[in-house]
């Protein structure tokens, strides 16, 4: 089996432009990754699908990951005037690193099952943000076993693949409108759903009312 | 909150086929005896052909991923147990793998031996109880499943006296196993695998020649290779369309390499197949246990570098898979450096197995649809989540 880095140059090679990266893994397991750009993720799937001697026909897990936007406060040297003199200043600078949501992929090859296999080869695809452009290519096209995958990932984390032949809710039910497994999901009040409220979820259903009441908004 | 069920459920539309007939759209589920557990089929039909085929899931779903991220590594140990409740053993082991990868831990020598009999163990007993469901659906009902639950329990005594639970056995752990042998405990295990061929030889006796299993299960149901592959289909319903993909075999993983077993190959990619590889599967399972049993080494069964208290693997990913009963189960952790996982995924076997069901189903009758789908081999447990 090839590492990550001989199949970025077998890639490269034959995909010139296919704007593929190394990300590499620090971890013991050494499972590093290809990062694709999702204007040419198809093609490089299929690419690798069809190599004869790469031929990696099985894709057998994916998943997607949330990476939230986080704030990270840095320090910085800047030379100022202060009091007419120019000085060394150490400003500390806040600055918002946008998030994003992340598909991965496991590929394994049926038809070189036999020879050594160090891991499984990753591919990842990252959108641009977590709001509003969640859309990645679906690679169900490539590897028919993305297809329920793919959709759980829509599901549960609100990734939208296009091309996707019937990318629908698969865990929870058509009408349900969040995301469960993004990070800063936020577990509905149970007040609304219980019977006969008692104790602390009586005290936040009455707050409830109240506010209703007040504001003239149902909510 | 209302059930997914109820919300999603919509009357029968009548559709018409292609010749011009009117289409009767059936649910099948989520209450059907032979869905084992809470599943729906939304079938659409031509007479008794099936034309249209839709599974529904979610009804088990309890998001097993999101729990296990706010918990520590090994709080999800036991969850691990629920996910597919006929195999503990197995994800139990798959889990133990990935964060062994993870955090780089080595297994001694007698945990591997343990791990191996105690899986190959639980194969047996679910391939033995995957044919008497199944042969429940087809009719016989009782015998060919009571048979199956008699060596079953014999299995689930010895599971009882090593971990302490029958079904959730909770047993192992990263970089070994919990608790070490009871005294006499791989004595009981050679008598109940001596045994075991006289059980699988009984199954065969009752099944293999029977005429009505051949007029329903050879030819129906049949999975391409080509198909097979590309939807990730992995276990028995990879092997019984030809192709030879035993992750045993294939990863070398624990000390498989060091027995002699052979991989039982399908021809036809049929029900019947499904079933003649689950019986193979367990006679190469009692060859394992037998070479296993003979020399369990003495020694540690824990590696000493392996933290209970404070594990934190370093930041980085994993992705670690296993031969389970049902397919191949993955898992894949992404570590920041916290108690808790950053990411934590199953890759269940059941799930990725029904993605070509709709494949199997078309145009075979509708009675058959119940033994397609009883073939796959699937745990609810497992694909909802």
């Amino acid at each position: 089996m090839k590492t990550a880095e001989e199949l970025l140059a077998i890639i490269k090679a034959a995909l010139p432009g296919a704007g593929v990266e190394l990300v590499s893994n620090p971890s013991p397991s050494a499972q590093h990754s290809l990062l694709l750009g999702s204007s040419t993720a198809v093609a490089v799937a299929s690419f690798l699908r069809d190599h004869d001697e790469l031929a990696l026909d099985y894709c057998s897990n994916a998943t997607g990951v949330d990476w939230p936007g986080k704030e990270v406060t840095e320090k910085m040297k800047v030379t100022k005037l202060v009091e007419g003199v120019e000085t060394v200043v150490e400003e500390t600078v806040k600055r918002v690193e946008p998030g994003y949501l992340e598909a991965v992929y496991h590929l394994y090859s049926v038809k070189h099952a036999h020879r050594e296999i160090a891991g499984p080869v990753v591919l990842r695809m990252r959108t641009a943000n977590r709001t509003d452009q969640v859309q990645l290519p679906s690679l169900t096209p490539v590897w028919r076993s993305a297809e329920f995958q793919e959709r759980e990932i829509f599901d549960l984390f609100g990734i939208v693949f296009t091309g996707h032949p019937d990318l629908r809710r698969i865990l929870m039910w058509d009408e349900y409108e969040d995301h469960p497994m993004r990070r800063d999901y936020v577990d509905p009040d149970d007040y609304e759903y219980e019977p006969t409220p008692h104790d602390e979820v009586l005290k936040r259903a009455e707050a409830q009312k109240a506010g209703i009441r007040e504001s003239g908004v149902t909510a | 909150m209302s059930s997914p069920g109820f919300k999603t459920y919509r009357p029968p539309v009548m559709e018409v086929s292609e010749e011009g007939d009117e289409l009767l759209e059936v649910a099948m589920g989520p209450h059907h005896p032979s869905t084992h557990g809470v599943f729906r089929m939304d079938v659409a039909l031509d007479g008794e052909r099936v034309v249209k085929l839709k599974p529904v899931f979610g009804y088990l779903h309890r998001n097993h991923e999101k729990i296990a991220e706010k918990a520590s590594y090994l709080a999800s140990m036991p969850y691990t147990d629920r996910l597919d409740y006929f195999c503990s053993l197995t994800n139990n082991w798959a889990y133990a793998l990935a964060v062994e990868k993870l955090a780089g831990l080595e297994v001694p020598e007698r945990a591997e031996y343990i791990r191996v009999i105690t899986a190959e163990l639980t194969r047996i007993q679910n391939h033995a109880s995957a044919i008497g469901f199944l042969m429940q659906e087809m009719g016989a009902s009782g015998t060919p499943l009571m048979y199956a639950f008699r060596e079953r329990e014999k299995i689930l005594d010895l599971f009882e006296e090593l971990t302490g639970s029958r079904m959730m056995c909770n047993y192992m752990r990263f970089g070994g196993c919990r608790v070490e042998l009871p005294v006499g405990w791989l004595n009981k295990v050679r008598v109940i695998v001596d045994g075991l061929p006289r059980f699988i030889d009984e199954t065969e006796a009752l099944l293999t020649g029977n005429e009505i299993l051949m007029a329903r299960s050879q030819g129906v149901g049949i999975l391409k290779p080509d198909l097979a592959i590309n939807a990730g289909v992995s276990g028995v319903m990879l092997r019984c369309t030809g192709v030879n993909y035993d992750i045993r075999k294939v990863d070398h993983y624990g000390i498989y390499d060091r027995f002699k077993f052979r991989v039982p190959l399908g021809d036809h990619g049929d029900i019947y197949d499904r079933y003649m590889l689950r019986v193979l599967e367990m006679r190469e399972s009692v060859e394992i246990l037998k070479q296993a049993l003979k020399d369990v080494p003495a020694g540690p069964i824990m590696d000493p570098k392996s933290k209970i208290r404070g594990f934190r693997p370093k930041p980085g990913e994993a992705y670690g898979r296993i031969e389970a009963p049902k397919g191949e189960l993955g898992f894949y952790l992404i570590s920041d450096g916290s108690p808790n996982p950053y990411r934590y995924r199953v890759r269940p076997p059941s799930l990725i197995n029904l993605t070509i069901l709709e494949d199997m189903c078309l145009g075979q009758n509708v009675a058959d649809v119940v033994l397609i789908f009883g073939s796959v081999d699937i745990v609810l447990g497992e694909v909802d989540r």
